[in-house]
């Protein structure tokens, strides 16, 4: 983004990283996948890199007001510095906490989630996307909270999937009714309170009771949660976790 | 002598509904020990919300067999209100089915007819909401937080309910009999689609016995009615008033849109603007910070919380969607509920006693809500997506969080860790921040 304002240019769209999709290994080939389609269609737009901190949705779902709206200021201040209007993510916490609680510390922007930018571009004849690898493919969609029940979106992914021309199977519980992958609220960096089950383990029992090809996510931490739910019931020779970014530009081998 | 009727009626009346008052005034003032909250925003979709949620009922038929046998009791809840009414006005003036003497015949023979098969689908409707809790035994109705007094409550609920409705339909099949003996008083009115098929079992009966039996049921029916009335106070069963309320004051934001706390705002604004003197006296007329950060009991809560709370009507479809109680956890959200209630009755009782709150050492936090259920909660939104009359267990869950970490730095080792990286690296790993990039070059 510095480079853009040196030469003083504006991109089109900011794409937020998120840390999931800057440093996590499996979440940054969602990240390289969806920038693969947005240079695939023409898109201009700059990353803040090394300037892109942590949204602060965790600290703020863990009860660390302080810690969030600090690391909420100082991304806005940045934000605001490069005059931002419009932004795209591929993790629905960021999305979330940019689109709800940045506007009252004065971050205003346009932000979409990257399935709600895909279906955008595609609407507008910018992508084009044929069933290509995935066509008639049994596949289960697994809705993120933070995208789902949080923000009321369940139809751009869902959009998605068809243009691959996927067998699309809902699990029982979906959409609305959707079952947590149970990253949420700083779980992810925590070890669960003492139960009978891990609740990722109980969500992919549900996505494999599809008997799905592929699990398909939406943010990376259901990602990484499904995963390690399919590996625990030894079932990864058969089903494979995948973002939609990552199957719209496999589709193609971008 | 023969006002002596009237007289009780009007006594009984007056108690019932005195009695009623007084409690309902403990209820609001309860409710007023938590902060206050601006709710004007939003008025438009707050009155849809009312009409489709409420009214309309249109969370509850998502589980389409309890909503489908709700609609029946809460039709009829609201529609045989106004036999109800005629029943006041008869007892206080002695006259009988006096509108009868109002209404076309018609239609009032049409409101009877109403009302009785209303109240029949009522009787079908809380037998088989006894049967699933009783004999079916439904998951939700034996949980933990189940046991005891919610338990036996759902049930004389449904008991009154049944009593009533019976009654109700005595009253109207002796009415009836008394009506084609031609007895004096009872004048033809009324259509009776079911207790037709009740009457039958009075043939043969004095007239004297038949009055005995209709008075007999008309008394039990209105007295059940004020004694059930007054029992709300002590029950679960207050959402039939309070999901009204409830439901305008529900949330009308994106659910994933919790609050931004405007003490902490002013405080980090503080800390970044390097023209702020950091030993100023605060200025004249500025709010003082707030004595705490989050909640650790019920006082810390807003009001619409505490409202929340005593709507709460215990059906535990939150708790059945919640990902951590299906796994086991500790976490339900219906008991975060029912402690917020049952701490705040433990206060206004305690406000009864002292005219104060005198402190009892006790608190929500630990004394009723553990810290391991706090930390259970992946803040998922599935129980307020759930719940039927728009109660919010998440918002109680996040204060009492904010409490455990702001006040007593006690949130659990490794989000510790993850919370002092966000604020060293700018991320919850301990990667450098330098390396945000790195992706753009790997393969």
């Amino acid at each position: 983004m510095a480079e853009y304002m040196a030469q003083g240019k504006k991109p089109e769209v900011l794409f937020w990283v998120g840390c999931a999709g800057s440093f996590d290994d499996r979440a940054k080939k969602i990240t390289k996948a969806f920038v693969r389609l947005l240079n695939k269609a023409n898109i201009d737009f700059a990353v803040l890199g090394t300037e892109e901190s942590c949204t602060g949705d965790p600290a703020k779902r863990a009860g660390n007001e302080f810690l969030f709206q600090m690391q909420a200021m100082t991304n806005i201040e940045v934000l605001n510095g490069y005059e931002i209007k419009k932004i795209v993510t591929a993790c629905p916490h960021c999305f979330n906490t940019i689109k709800n609680e940045y506007p009252g510390l004065g971050g205003n922007y346009e932000i979409m989630h990257h399935t709600q930018f895909l279906k955008s571009l595609m609407e507008e004849g910018r992508l084009k996307v044929e069933g290509g690898k995935f066509k008639g493919k049994r596949i289960t969609f697994h809705d993120p909270c933070y995208l789902g029940r949080a923000n009321g979106e369940y139809e751009a992914p869902r959009e998605l999937l068809q243009k691959l021309e996927v067998e699309l199977v809902e699990m029982k519980r979906c959409k609305s009714r959707g079952l947590c992958c149970g990253a949420g609220g700083g779980q992810m960096f925590k070890e669960p309170e003492a139960g009978n089950k891990d609740i990722n383990v109980e969500r992919t029992e549900e996505a494999l009771e599809t008997a799905p090809k592929i699990i398909a996510a939406a943010c990376p931490f259901c990602n990484t949660m499904m995963t390690d739910g399919v590996k625990a019931k030894h079932a990864e020779e058969d089903v494979q976790v995948l973002d939609i970014a990552e199957m719209i530009a496999n589709a193609e081998d971008l | 002598m023969q006002y002596i009727p009237n007289i009780l009626f009007s006594i009984a009346l007056a108690v019932g509904i005195g009695y009623f008052t007084i409690n309902i005034r403990k209820i609001i003032r309860n409710i007023k020990l938590g902060h206050e909250i601006d709710a004007s925003d939003n008025t438009a979709q707050r009155w849809s919300n009312v009409f489709r949620i409420a009214l309309g009922q249109s969370k509850m038929v998502v589980r389409p067999i309890p909503g489908l046998l709700h609609i029946f009791v809460y039709v009829g809840f609201v529609i045989i209100n106004i036999e109800v009414l005629e029943i006041i006005i008869d007892g206080i003036f002695g006259t009988h089915r006096v509108l009868f003497s109002i209404l076309p015949t018609g239609l009032y023979n049409f409101l009877i007819a109403s009302f009785e098969i209303l109240a029949f689908l009522v009787l079908i409707g809380v037998i088989l909401f006894w049967t699933r809790r009783n004999i079916q035994k439904l998951k939700r109705f034996w949980a933990n937080e189940m046991k005891g007094w919610p338990k036996n409550d759902g049930n004389i609920i449904l008991y009154f309910e049944m009593v009533l409705m019976v009654l109700f339909l005595t009253m109207n099949a002796a009415d009836q009999s008394l009506q084609s003996l031609g007895a004096s008083h009872y004048v033809e009115a009324g259509s009776f689609p079911i207790s037709q098929f009740i009457a039958p079992l009075f043939n043969g009966l004095s007239e004297g016995t038949l009055i005995a039996i209709e008075r007999g049921a008309w008394w039990l029916h209105i007295l059940g009615i004020l004694v059930f009335l007054n029992y709300l106070y002590f029950s679960k069963h207050l959402h039939i008033i309070l999901a009204f309320p409830n439901v305008y004051f529900g949330k009308v934001v994106p659910k994933g849109k919790f609050k931004n706390l405007d003490s902490v705002t002013n405080e980090v604004k503080m800390m970044m603007d390097p023209n702020v003197d950091p030993f100023a006296a605060p200025a004249e007329g500025v709010a003082e910070a707030p004595a705490k950060f989050g909640a650790s009991d019920v006082m810390d809560l807003n009001r619409i919380q505490l409202l929340n709370a005593y709507t709460c009507t215990e059906c535990g479809r939150c708790t059945s969607e919640c990902p951590a109680n299906i796994t086991g956890k500790k976490l339900s959200p219906r008991k975060i509920m029912m402690d917020t209630r049952d701490r705040l009755e433990e206060i206004g009782e305690n406000i009864n006693k002292n005219g104060e709150f005198k402190p009892d050492g006790k608190q929500l936090l630990d004394d009723y809500i553990s810290r391991e259920e706090l930390w259970a909660c992946t803040t998922c939104n599935a129980c307020v997506e759930a719940c039927p009359v728009s109660i919010d267990p998440l918002s109680i869950i996040m204060d009492m969080r904010q409490y455990l970490v702001m006040e007593q730095s006690a949130a659990p080792t490794e989000l510790n860790v993850s919370m002092t990286n966000i604020e060293n690296n700018g991320a919850p790993w301990p990667y450098n921040q330098m390396d945000r990039l790195n992706w753009k070059d790997e393969n």
